[in-house]
């Protein structure tokens, strides 16, 4: 069964050597509850980053 | 009383200068001599360029923060350094030509007893022919990388959102306009960028857009690519980046050297030696960075330019400038205290130290012509380098040690990329990078050149949410608002 979320992508074309999206995960991308938790994840692994980054 | 003098007021130079500022106390001087008159939150420039910001909300008037913070401030551009004084008078001095309209074009000396050189680059739009004249962007293609050049930038990407609405097809390039640029982050967020902005506007299906970049694979971004943690594997930047152009229907050239700018045209060679041409009715293309020019002499006039800069223009710090191959290239070689090693009262930060290689391998077409990102020196490391250097050099000020007591080598610290599309706050979309260490360092991380823990990519709105929080936090930081000093660099 055809994916409504991949389009037609060209055999052999550079695109077609990818990985491509499809529903669940576009849906996660702008779920807003989970991407809450992603924002405090990503806030806390940025933090992180800095501070190993100081000397 | 000692005097600190910071030429640019960019990134780096603002955060030297005024945390140098706040440390010092009133026994010691801080001038900074910068052309602009106005602050620029450069990354938020991408966001001017599809009209999602006006120029006013990603600058601010330098003068009033200058003048509250008891910095002495100089609009005017540094043209020369002497770093023995002169004859009669053994104080070192920089020459420096005002450029604000009361003085403008009136030179002056100013000695100093510290220094750091935060000039960031020069835009070499020159380099390409047709991409423009010296730093002077030409008429062909547009630019983001100042907050005019985004806004016009966006007038043009109107007239063609209009043609579109009228039916006319265009064609869109953004990219690298030559072979050895750095900065390909800020095309790839241009990029999607004008995609989601085209479907916003309900033009997406009449526009074709392309990426042509230096880099010889998607996600190189001048680091030699990276390995992410993601969804249970060590993902290469390589498949992360191919994925987003692929599924927003984008094409892209790599390792392409654009030798000539035309009016709808680029030629370009490719790694594989070919030459070829890529239409366009709207380009955005990066220029190569170089030094700013500054000049170098002693104290009796002998032009040392040569000594205290690479032939980049760059200016020469700690780092290993011999590492010879790429096969031998180590993550130690990048600069870890910023000092100017014929000249121990003069730093480098930011764009303006010459990195000791760059981070890619080295690649050039069969014809010689070197085809490689250059490497990039982004906002995070260029503010921690300000900052390291401003604490080392009010440490060597107050006397409390003659050598620099703070490092921040690119090599030991990480970078966050926030590539947003957008602004809306449930409409956007972006991806959230981070690369710890940015030099790969593959005798400490065997696997990938760096700690996957630190390096990490995501997409999705809590990106665009901290893009837009940066914006803010970062302009607030500049301005030295309450609780300035707390916010990381
Ligand atoms: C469009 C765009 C988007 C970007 N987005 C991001 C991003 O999302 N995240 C990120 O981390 N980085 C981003 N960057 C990179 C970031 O802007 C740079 O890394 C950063 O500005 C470098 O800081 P700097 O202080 O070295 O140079 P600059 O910030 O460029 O500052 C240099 C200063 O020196 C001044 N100057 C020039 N010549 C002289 C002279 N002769 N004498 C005295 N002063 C002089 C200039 O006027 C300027 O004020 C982006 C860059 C661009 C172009």
């Amino acid at each position: 069964m055809a994916s409504k979320h991949v389009n037609h992508i060209e055999p052999y074309s550079p695109q077609f050597g990818t990985m491509i999206p499809m529903g669940g995960q576009k849906f996660m991308r702008t779920c807003v509850l989970w991407q809450i938790v992603r924002f405090v994840a990503i806030n806390i692994r940025m933090t992180i980053l800095i501070l190993k980054s100081h000397h | 009383m000692a005097r600190l003098v910071v030429m640019g007021g960019g990134v780096s130079g603002h955060t030297a200068a005024t945390f140098a500022r706040d440390m010092l106390g009133e026994d010691h001087e801080v001038v900074v001599v910068t052309p602009n008159s106005q602050w620029n939150w450069i990354p938020s420039n991408i966001w001017v360029g599809v009209g999602g910001m006006t120029k006013e909300e990603v600058v601010f008037p330098l003068a009033p923060v200058y003048e509250k913070a008891g910095i002495d401030y100089r609009q005017a551009k540094a043209v020369s350094i002497h770093p023995e004084g002169k004859e009669d008078a053994e104080t070192p001095y920089i020459t420096i030509e005002y450029t604000d309209e009361a003085k403008s074009g009136e030179t002056e000396e100013l000695t100093y007893d510290y220094l750091i050189n935060a000039t960031g680059p020069k835009l070499n739009f020159g380099a390409t022919p047709g991409l423009g004249e010296g730093t002077n962007l030409g008429e062909h293609t547009v630019s983001v990388c100042t907050a005019d050049h985004a806004e016009h930038a966006n007038h043009e990407l109107e007239a063609c959102i209009e043609k579109m609405r009228n039916g006319e097809r265009q064609a869109f390039l953004i990219g690298t306009g030559h072979g050895m640029c750095t900065c390909q982050g800020a095309a790839f967020e241009y990029i999607f960028n004008i995609e989601h902005t085209l479907k916003e506007q309900g033009v997406r299906d009449m526009a074709d857009i392309t990426f042509i970049t230096n880099e010889s694979f998607l996600g190189d971004f001048g680091m030699g690519g990276i390995h992410f943690k993601m969804g249970g594997f060590a993902t290469s930047s390589k498949v992360f980046a191919e994925s987003l152009y692929a599924e927003r229907g984008m094409d892209w050239i790599l390792g392409a050297h654009v030798n000539k700018v035309e009016a709808g045209k680029v030629t370009y060679e490719s790694l594989d030696g070919e030459m070829d041409e890529q239409e366009f009715d709207f380009a955005m293309l990066i220029p190569p960075f170089a030094g700013v020019g500054l000049k170098a002499f002693t104290k009796d006039g002998t032009d040392i330019t040569d000594t205290i800069f690479a032939p980049n223009g760059f200016m020469k710090v700690d780092a290993n400038y011999n590492a010879g191959a790429y096969e031998n290239w180590k993550a130690s070689d990048w600069p870890r205290t910023l000092q100017n090693p014929s000249y121990k009262n003069v730093f480098a930060v930011g764009i303006a130290f010459a990195p000791p290689h760059i981070i890619s391998k080295p690649m050039s077409s069969p014809n010689g012509t070197p085809i490689n990102p250059t490497p990039p020196r982004t906002g995070m490391p260029s503010a921690m380098m300000g900052k390291a250097v401003a604490l080392s050099v009010v440490d060597m000020m107050k006397g409390k040690s003659t050598e620099p007591t703070h490092t921040a080598s690119m090599s030991e610290m990480g970078a966050a990329c926030v590539a947003s599309a957008g602004k809306g706050l449930f409409s956007g979309t972006a991806a959230a990078m981070t690369v710890y260490p940015i030099i790969p360092d593959f005798e400490k991380y065997p696997g990938t050149g760096r700690d996957l823990n630190g390096t990490t990519g995501e997409l999705g709105l809590a990106a665009h949410w901290v893009k837009h929080i940066l914006h803010h936090i970062f302009i607030w930081k500049a301005k030295l608002k309450p609780g300035w000093t707390l916010i990381p660099e």
